[in-house]
C-alpha cells in the first residue's frame, strides 16, 4: 500500500473545509427576501434568467444601495459599510435567486470594489467606490479581444507613454453594459513581450468609456439583445493616475482575482429562475418516480455546489484564495446551469417562448439562448480543468 | 481590508489533523486487498479507540464527535478498509439509545423497515437479508418496527453472500431466537435511514479520492508515446473531470454531516442534507469509477491491480442504505411539497 498512501496523501483537498454562514445572517437574509417581495408584488421588474448579463435596471440598482447592498465590503471609509463577503454572498444569492436585475452594478460591485481596495491608489479609491457603493458608477471589464479569448495574454491593445499618461490604441470585445457603463478595466500591454515571458509587460488601465478616442459598437447576442460591445481605442489618452496597480503587473492582478469571480454564486444560479418555474409547472403535474428522480437529482446537485460555493467563500473571507476549488466550482455549476434547462425539457412539454412576457416558456427561451455562455465566460470550462489538472500534479 | 474580518465565530470544531493521521497510519498499514473482515486492522482501530471514535464514553465509545468520525470514514474509504466502522456506530447508538447493552466487539447494523423479523417478547424469527459484516459480527443489532433487537449472529442460519466489492453481504435466519429487546425511541426508522445514508456518502466519497489519486499516480507513471499519459490532455480533462466529482461528493458529504451536528438529525434540514450528499456522492461514484477505469486501461480492469478496491466499492456503496435514485426521488418529494416559492428557502435552510 506504500505507493497508494503517496498519491493519497500527495492529492490536494479539492475544495476548502466546510463553512457555515454566521448566525446573523439570517436576520438579513429575511430582510432581503422581505425587501424582493416587496418588489415583485410592486411590479417592479421580472424574474428572468442570467440576470447578471441582462437585467440592466440603474433604478433597481440605486434601491439596493439605499438600503445598504452594494459596495457591502467596502469600508465605511470609502462610502462602503465594512460588511463581510459572506453577508455580501447572503445578499447575492438572494438576488440572484429571484432573479432580480442586478447587471448595472454588478461587475462594480462584484470585483472592481475588492480591484480598488487591493490595488488601486488613495485617489483612485476615493474617485470610485463611493459612487459604487451608492449604485450609481457602473463598470464593464475589457480582457477578450478579437484573437485572444482565453489565451489572454496574446492582448495586443497597446499603450505607449505619453507626457502625463499613456495613449491607448486596440480593441476589446464582449465588453458586457459597456454602452451604458462608465468605466472599465483594460487589460493592455504597456511593453512589448518577452521571449518565454508572454505574461510580463501587461498591464491594467482604468479607461473612462466616455473618454475622446474610444468607440462602443454592440454585439447582439443570439437573442438580439444588446448586452456585449466591442470597444474600440484610437489613441486614447489615459492619464498616469489612471493606473491600476503597478505597470507590468496586470498578469499577477488579474489571475489573483480569479478565484473571486469563479465559484460565486452568479456561477450556479443563472437558470434558477426556471427551476423554480419548473416547479411550478410541476405543481399537480402526476410526476412518477422517474420525474420526481430527475428533479431531486437537479436539487441535490444544486444542494452540493451551494455549500462548496460557501466553502471557498469561507476561505476567500479567511484570505486564501483557493484557485483550484473556485475552477471546479465553475466547471460543475456552469454545467449544471444547463443541465436545468435539460430537465425542463424533459419533464414540460410547453416549448420555448421568446416572445412571451414571462414564465416558464420564456425563462426556458432566455436561458437556452443564454446557456452557450455560461460555460465561456470567466475562463472557458477546459481551461479551467487545465487549472485543475496543475492541481493535480500534471502538468 | 474590510470593517469586519469575522466571520467563522459560529464554526463548529474542527478535526483534530493529529487524528486524521492517525487513521491514514492504521489504514495504509492494512491489507485492503484480502476479503472479509480485517481482524488484524479491528484490533489496531479498537486499540487506537478509532473503533467506536463516536460513541459516547460512557457507552464504551472514544467520546468523539461526529465530525471526527465522518473524517476518519472518509480515510477508511480511500484506503479500502475491510471493517464494520460504520456498521458499528449505527450499532451502538440504536442499541444505546434504546436502553439496551452494548456488546463489545465489531457489530453490525440492520434497519428492519419491510417488517422481516417478528418479536415476541425475547424471541425473534425471520430472515434479514443482506445483513453487512454479519458473519463477523459479535452481534446484529436491527431496528424492527418499534423495537431494538440485539442478535447474535451465531444464534441464525447463516447464507453468505457479498456485494460487488466482496464485502460480507449475509443472510441471517432466526427461529425463535432469544435476544435484547427494548422499545426504540419516536422516529428512529427515519433517523437511522439517513445516519446509514450518511456514513455510506461519507465513505463514498473517501473511495471516490482513492480512486482519484490512484488515478493521478498511474497516469504520471505509465507512459505511451514516449510520455507519461498524464501529460496528455485528453487525460488530463478526464482526470479534471473526475477530480471535480470528488470535490463535489466530498463537499457534500461533509457539509451534510455539519448540518446534522448543527440541527440535529430530526430536523428538516438534516433529511435534505443527508439524501443530497447521497444523491451527490452516488453520482461521482459513477463519474470517479468510470474515468479511473478508463485512465487505467485493461490492467485496471483486472484483479491483480489494486484499483478495483476502491471502483467495486463505489458501484456497490451507490446501491446501498437507499440508491440514489431512492433518495433522488425523496428529494423531488420534499420539492414539490415545497412548491415554486418554497424551493429557496428549502435550499438554503
Amino acid at each position: 500500500m506504500g505507493p497508494v498512501t503517496q498519491t493519497l496523501t500527495r492529492l490536494p483537498a479539492m475544495v476548502p473545509p466546510a463553512a457555515e454562514l454566521p448566525a446573523r445572517t439570517d436576520a438579513l437574509r429575511a430582510q432581503v427576501r422581505e425587501f424582493l417581495a416587496a418588489e415583485r408584488a410592486a411590479g417592479a421588474w421580472t424574474p428572468r434568467s442570467d440576470v447578471w448579463l441582462s437585467g440592466w435596471d440603474e433604478d433597481f440598482s440605486r434601491r439596493l444601495a439605499a438600503r445598504g447592498w452594494l459596495g457591502m465590503t467596502i469600508p465605511t471609509a470609502y462610502g462602503g459599510h465594512g460588511a463581510s463577503p459572506l453577508d455580501r454572498y447572503v445578499v447575492t444569492e438572494e438576488l440572484l435567486a429571484a432573479g432580480a436585475p442586478v447587471a448595472a452594478h454588478w461587475v462594480a460591485d462584484r470585483q472592481i470594489g475588492p480591484s480598488l481596495l487591493r490595488f488601486g491608489t488613495e485617489e483612485q479609491r476615493r474617485r470610485f467606490l463611493p459612487g459604487i457603493a451608492a449604485g450609481e458608477v457602473y463598470f464593464g471589464i475589457g480582457m477578450s479581444e478579437p484573437d485572444s479569448g482565453s489565451d489572454l495574454a496574446s492582448v495586443r491593445s497597446r499603450a505607449t507613454k505619453v507626457d502625463g499618461g499613456w495613449s491607448l490604441s486596440g480593441t476589446k470585445v464582449w465588453t458586457s453594459g459597456g454602452h451604458r457603463a462608465h468605466a472599465f478595466f483594460a487589460l493592455v500591454r504597456t511593453s512589448p513581450p518577452e521571449e518565454g515571458k508572454r505574461h510580463a509587460g501587461l498591464s491594467q488601465l482604468i479607461v473612462d468609456l466616455h473618454a475622446p478616442g474610444v468607440t462602443v459598437r454592440p454585439i447582439p447576442l443570439l437573442t438580439g439583445a444588446h448586452h456585449f460591445n466591442e470597444v474600440v481605442f484610437d489613441e486614447v489618452f489615459v492619464p498616469d493616475e489612471m493606473v491600476l496597480g503597478e505597470v507590468g503587473a496586470g498578469w499577477a492582478q488579474v489571475t489573483g482575482e480569479l478565484a473571486f469571480e469563479r465559484s460565486g454564486p452568479e456561477r450556479f444560479l443563472s437558470t434558477f429562475p426556471l427551476l423554480q418555474a419548473l416547479v411550478g409547472e410541476l405543481a399537480g403535474a402526476d410526476l412518477g418516480v422517474a420525474g420526481r428522480r430527475e428533479l431531486g437529482s437537479l436539487v441535490a446537485r444544486l444542494w452540493s455546489l451551494r455549500r462548496m460555493s460557501l466553502a471557498v467563500a469561507g476561505s476567500l473571507a479567511s484570505g486564501q484564495a483557493p484557485e483550484l476549488a473556485a475552477a471546479v466550482v465553475k466547471d460543475l455549476g456552469t454545467r449544471f446551469e444547463n443541465e436545468i434547462i435539460d430537465a425542463a425539457r424533459l419533464l414540460v412539454t410547453v416549448p420555448p417562448d421568446p416572445g412571451a412576457d414571462s414564465g416558464f416558456a420564456r425563462l426556458l427561451a432566455d436561458a437556452v439562448l443564454h446557456a452557450p455562455g455560461f460555460t465561456l465566460r470567466g475562463g472557458t470550462n477546459e481551461v479551467l480543468r487545465g487549472i485543475v489538472a496543475r492541481g493535480l500534479g500534471l502538468r | 481590508m474590510t470593517d469586519v474580518h469575522d466571520d467563522l465565530s459560529d464554526a463548529l470544531p474542527e478535526v483534530d489533523p493529529d487524528l486524521l493521521e492517525l487513521a491514514g497510519s492504521v489504514f495504509a498499514d492494512a491489507d485492503a486487498t484480502g476479503t472479509g473482515l480485517d481482524t488484524a486492522l479491528w484490533d489496531n482501530l479498537e486499540q487506537t479507540g478509532l473503533a467506536r471514535l463516536a460513541v459516547a464514553e460512557d457507552a464504551g465509545g472514544s467520546g468523539g464527535t461526529l465530525l471526527d468520525l465522518a473524517a476518519v470514514l472518509v480515510e477508511a474509504g480511500a484506503y479500502a478498509a475491510r471493517v464494520p466502522l460504520a456498521e458499528t456506530d449505527l450499532a451502538c447508538r440504536a442499541a444505546a439509545g434504546a436502553g439496551l447493552d452494548v456488546p463489545a466487539g465489531p457489530l453490525t447494523f440492520a434497519l428492519d423497515r419491510a417488517g422481516a423479523l417478528a418479536v415476541a417478547g425475547d424471541t425473534v424469527s425471520g430472515t434479514l437479508a443482506r445483513v453487512p459484516w454479519a458473519r463477523s459480527a459479535a452481534a446484529v443489532v436491527v431496528l424492527t418496527g418499534g423495537s431494538v433487537v440485539v442478535l447474535d449472529p451465531a444464534a441464525a442460519t447463516v447464507v453468505e453472500g457479498t456485494n460487488v466489492a466482496e464485502e460480507p453481504r449475509d443472510t441471517l435466519t432466526w427461529d425463535g431466537a432469544r435476544a435484547a429487546v427494548a422499545a426504540a425511541p419516536e422516529g428512529a426508522a427515519g433517523e437511522f435511514a439517513l445516519r446509514a445514508a450518511l456514513w455510506r456518502a461519507t465513505l463514498l466519497a473517501g473511495a471516490a479520492r482513492g480512486a482519484l489519486a490512484r488515478s493521478v499516480g498511474y497516469a504520471g507513471e505509465r507512459e505511451q508515446f514516449g510520455r507519461p499519459i498524464g501529460r496528455f490532455q485528453a487525460i488530463q480533462q478526464q482526470l479534471a473531470l473526475a477530480a471535480a466529482e470528488v470535490a463535489a461528493g466530498g463537499a457534500a458529504a461533509e457539509s451534510a454531516a455539519r448540518v446534522v451536528v448543527r440541527d440535529g438529525i430530526a430536523a428538516p434540514t438534516a433529511e435534505l442534507a443527508v439524501a443530497s450528499a447521497k444523491v451527490r456522492t452516488g453520482e461521482a461514484a459513477t463519474a470517479v469509477a468510470r474515468i479511473a477505469h478508463q485512465v487505467h486501461g485493461a490492467i485496471g480492469f483486472t484483479r491483480e491491480h489494486d484499483l478495483r478496491l476502491t471502483t467495486t466499492r463505489l458501484w456497490a456503496w451507490r446501491e446501498e442504505d437507499g440508491t440514489d435514485g431512492q433518495w433522488a426521488a425523496r428529494i423531488g418529494e420534499l420539492v414539490l411539497a415545497a412548491g415554486p416559492d418554497g424551493l429557496w428557502p428549502l435550499v438554503t435552510a
